[in-house]
């Protein structure tokens, strides 16, 4: 053990970060971020802006890491390690509220919305999100087959779901759904996200506006009454609908995709989820997709504010940190055979979600849809199978959440 | 057994919940966890010790001793 910045188990030279994921395995973290590990659970990288952050690969150091205060989620700090060139400079052009905020101003204005996250109140939605699991399939079989998964049900279940529960109008689904596509792009120009960003921010301050006019039981009418009690300002309250509304629609949609996707490639898994009776198969089966394909990948960022100790190394303060929860997924100090997708395994301990203070506020609801929507897709339509090769499917390489762009089935 | 739970770490995930319903709950107001039974029988302690190691906030914290 050292702490000496060039320890003896450094690479002689410094990777670059990210490399691609192998064609051949487009469910595996890529051949060269797996090598990583073999420097240790923390090793440094070289990213797209000539900067060498630390990356952290392994599942214990992630999740002491992940719950100290002294790293920072600020995207504005400078040493912030951003996986995407931005416009710099202007706050408002990258303002994400709280998921990009330190406690305790982060916790202040999670806490104003962590309420309709609770389990009781995702509960309460199950039926509902059944029934539209339901009359998405009813109109994608009365349509053309073969389909795209992605327009007919992966992306428009969770953009209707998210937008009935901040009471955002369905009919905008085809602006909200594009500008969020073009945000957690990573081939989008910095002023393209911006852009996005400014449609998505100035339609949520209408919203506002109009919550606060006239308020209905929704999300955002809650908080029309916080900036009425002078809790909360209408900025803050239309970046907080900015977050919610982006959060909730690429990272279900892709899973919902990659995980039909796996599945089809994993009949007979695919059968147990079909014809599973008890809903504990169908929650386990869920957290392993979820552990597996980890879509959110290339690392939560952070900023260490002071010096910090980890595995015998020192990060100083200043310094980026990115930590890899695909890699902390595949922890075979955790995950047995972490390779091997296995619905029937304990996945409960897997990072998909983050960990400590910005752990997922909408991972109640995305599992909910998870286990609502896979047993229903296979049990409506058990002929469900790919409408073209694997090697034809186009996989998100470019994008900061990923999926795949289209994805053909039929039956 | 003894458990103590951390408001200010915890962050309304609600996995405890799920994992031991008799134990805790949540606050309607923001999800922040509420502890139903700080000494709870015997039978329940496997699954408090799973809540425990599953929380992503590690805002449960148990004392075997008392
Ligand atoms: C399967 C689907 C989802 C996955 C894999 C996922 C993943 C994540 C991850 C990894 C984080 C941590 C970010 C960090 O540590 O920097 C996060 C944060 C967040 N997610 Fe999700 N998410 C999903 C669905 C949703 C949904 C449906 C919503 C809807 C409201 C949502 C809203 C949020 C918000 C608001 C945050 C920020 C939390 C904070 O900073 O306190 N997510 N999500
Ligand atoms: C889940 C783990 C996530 C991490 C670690 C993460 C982190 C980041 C970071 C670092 C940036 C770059 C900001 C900058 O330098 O300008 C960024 C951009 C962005 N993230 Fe995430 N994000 C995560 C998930 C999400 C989620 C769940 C959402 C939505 C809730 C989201 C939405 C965005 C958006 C919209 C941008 C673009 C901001 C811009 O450059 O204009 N991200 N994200
Ligand atoms: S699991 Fe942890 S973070 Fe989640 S509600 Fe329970 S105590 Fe809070």
């Amino acid at each position: 053990m050292t702490t000496s910045p060039v320890a003896d188990d450094a690479p002689a030279e410094i990777p670059a970060f990210p490399q691609p994921r192998a064609a051949a395995c487009p469910f595996d973290p890529s051949p060269e971020l797996r090598g990583l590990a073999k420097w240790g659970p923390l090793t440094r990288v070289r990213s797209w802006s000539d900067s060498t952050p630390w990356v952290v690969t392994g599942h214990a150091e992630q999740k002491t890491l992940l719950s100290d205060p002294r790293l920072s989620a600020d995207f504005s700090h400078p040493g912030f390690p951003s996986p995407v060139p931005h416009t710099g400079g202007k706050r408002e052009a990258t303002d994400l509220s709280f998921v990009g905020m330190d406690d305790p101003e982060h916790a202040r204005l999670r806490r104003m919305v962590s309420g309709a996250f609770t389990i009781k109140r995702v509960e309460a939605m199950r039926p509902v999100v059944r029934e539209m699991v339901d009359d998405f399939l009813t109109r994608m079989l009365a349509g053309p087959n073969p389909a795209d998964l992605v327009q007919a049900l992966a992306l428009p279940l969770p953009s209707l779901v998210i937008s009935e529960l901040l009471g955002v109008p369905y009919e905008d689904h085809a602006f909200f759904q594009t500008n969020s596509k073009v945000l957690v792009s990573a081939v989008a120009t910095p002023e393209e996200r911006a852009a996005a960003h400014t449609n998505l921010y100035e339609y949520l301050d209408q919203l506002v506006g109009e919550k606060l006019a006239g308020p209905g039981d929704d999300l955002l009418s809650g908080l029309g009454r916080q900036i009425t009690a002078g809790e909360l300002t209408r900025r803050e309250a239309a970046a907080m609908g900015v977050l919610l509304l982006l959060g909730g629609h690429e990272t279900t949609a892709n899973m919902i995709t990659m995980g039909t996707l796996l599945l089809l490639q994993h009949p007979e898994q695919l059968a147990r989820v079909r014809e599973a009776d008890d809903p504990k198969v169908i929650v386990s089966a869920v957290e392993e997709l979820l552990r597996y394909l980890s879509v959110v990948h290339l690392g939560r960022r952070r900023t260490a504010l002071e010096d910090i100790e980890i595995a015998g190394r020192t990060i100083r303060a200043g310094e980026g940190v990115i930590l890899l929860g695909e890699l902390a997924n595949r922890d075979p100090a955790v995950f047995p055979d972490p390779d091997r997708l296995d619905i029937g395994r304990d996945a409960r301990h897997h990072q998909a979600f983050g960990v400590g203070t910005h752990h997922c506020l909408g991972q109640p609801l995305a599992r909910m849809e998870l286990q609502v929507v896979y047993p229903a897709l296979f049990r409506r339509v058990p002929t469900l199978r790919l409408a073209t090769d694997l090697a034809d499917i186009p996989f998100k390489y470019d994008a900061v959440i990923y999926g795949v762009y289209e994805l053909p089935v039929t039956w | 057994m003894k458990i103590t739970v951390d408001e200010a770490k915890c962050c309304g995930a609600g996995q405890c919940v799920l994992i031991a319903p008799e134990v805790f709950d949540q606050r309607e107001e923001d999800g922040i966890v509420l502890l139903l039974d700080a000494e709870p029988a015997d039978a329940h302690h496997a699954a408090v010790h799973e809540a425990a190691t599953v929380c992503p906030a590690a805002a449960i914290r148990l004392n075997e001793t008392a």
